[in-house]
């Protein structure tokens, strides 16, 4: 089974997320910042993560560049899924590593062909 | 709200005529949901009374709102992904083999809806190009719907519908945002000429193509509609010539003026010693 962990500062999103991801036959682990998510990573990369971009502690982009950098980080396919939905910030996240990128509001059908772009599926 | 049976009947023949989508008794709360929306827009009281309207004084322009009403157009960006692989991987080196490389070729989308196919075949040649293919290629896109069409021409689509099938990079690449929606780039726009085809109509004006998407839309025809545009669609392709279908669809059992192409979902290729019956 492959592993994703779901990054983001609303527990409301997360929840959706495992749902929707679970239904995708992933396993699910959860963070509610960048510095979290980074703790997790640091223990054990999972095979995806769904990153959101504003968050406390350590916002998404600078979580994903500092996860580029460790030992093992560029094996996570990370899918960013923000509100921050124009050129820059899309072009932005791409140059620090992401592989995908999901424009807020998502849904299950949104996820999944997201998911499939990138060979998780 | 029910629709009597005369009414059901009345728009079944109309809509059969028209745009060849065969309604069967089971669909007839399509024509609730489908038709309900369009009365109250355009300001009749109800669906019966549009009916009505569309009956007795024959008005074209709410016979073909009704039309367009009741046909799917359901689509996305790359969809089901092979039939854009197989023109990368396997049309466009045969008929380079056929007609020589960098050849010019003619593509068709033959029910566009609302143009996610064809632009995702200018895409396809774009990165094909980019990977330093010599591609020359004319897209014709066309529909029955004046208003998809209109949509095509545009090429604005909602940040929902560029999140489904579409690549990041190609909206990086080839779309703008423009206010919450993003446009297709000129370039690429440039690219596709839209027209109003009806397929039940003559279309050998034309002219002849190397690649044919007719996909998921005769799907909503009867046997002998099938038959007869799979048909008409063939005296159009070039003997080298290929067909996309949709997932659910199939030459076979149809007609032979199309083989299936092995291991390639979707995909078959212009029989060439089949010939038109007088
Ligand atoms: C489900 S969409 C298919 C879109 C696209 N080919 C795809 O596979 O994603 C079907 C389209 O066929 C069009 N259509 C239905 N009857 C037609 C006819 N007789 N001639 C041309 N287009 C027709 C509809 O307007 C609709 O846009």
């Amino acid at each position: 089974m492959k592993q994703c962990l779901v990054v983001d500062d609303s527990r409301v999103i997360r929840k959706v997320a495992r749902r929707i991801l679970e239904e995708l036959a992933f396993e699910i682990d959860e963070a509610a910042d960048g510095q979290e998510a980074l703790n997790r990573c640091k223990k054990s990369m999972p095979d995806a993560i769904l990153l959101d971009w504003n968050m406390p502690v350590m916002n998404g982009i600078d979580f994903l560049r500092r996860l580029r950098n460790e030992p093992g980080g560029t094996i996570p396919i990370v899918v960013f899924c923000t509100t921050e939905n124009d050129l820059e910030h899309i072009s932005e996240a791409m140059l620090a590593g992401a592989n995908e990128y999901v424009m807020k509001p998502f849904d299950g059908d949104i996820i999944q062909a997201k998911f499939m772009e990138v060979g998780l599926l | 709200m029910t629709i009597s049976t005369v009414d059901f009947d009345f728009v079944a023949r109309e809509v059969k005529e028209r745009s060849g989508l065969v309604l069967t008794p089971d669909k007839g709360y399509l024509l609730d949901t489908r038709l309900g929306p369009l009365a109250r827009k355009d300001g009749f009281a109800s669906v019966e009374e549009m009916l009505r309207t569309a009956r007795v004084r024959r008005d074209e322009r709410v016979l073909a709102a009704i039309v367009d009403a009741l046909s799917t157009n359901e689509t996305f960006f790359f969809r089901d992904k092979i039939p854009f692989e197989s023109v990368r991987e396997h049309i466009v080196p045969k008929l380079f083999a056929a007609k020589g490389k960098g050849a010019r070729i003619r593509a068709w989308c033959a029910a566009c809806s609302t143009g996610q196919e064809p632009y995702s075949l200018a895409m396809t040649f774009e990165e094909m190009r980019a990977a330093g293919q010599p591609i020359e290629a004319e897209i014709i896109a066309t529909d029955l719907s004046d208003r998809v069409l209109e949509k095509c021409r545009a090429g604005l689509y909602s940040q929902f519908e560029v999140q489904r099938g579409l690549p990041i990079t190609h909206l990086m690449k080839y779309f703008s945002k423009q206010g919450e929606s993003w446009r297709v780039n000129d370039r690429l726009r440039a690219q596709i000429e839209f027209r109003r085809v009806n397929l039940l109509e003559q279309f050998n004006t034309l002219g002849m193509f190397d690649i044919v998407f007719c996909r998921n839309v005769l799907i909503y025809f009867d046997a002998d509609a099938k038959k007869r545009t799979l048909e008409r669609i063939a005296a159009q392709s070039h003997p080298h010539g290929f067909l996309l279908m949709g997932g659910a669809e199939s030459t076979l059992g149809v007609t032979d003026a199309f083989q299936p192409t092995p291991d390639r979902r979707g995909l078959y290729a212009r029989n060439a010693a089949w010939r038109k019956a007088a």
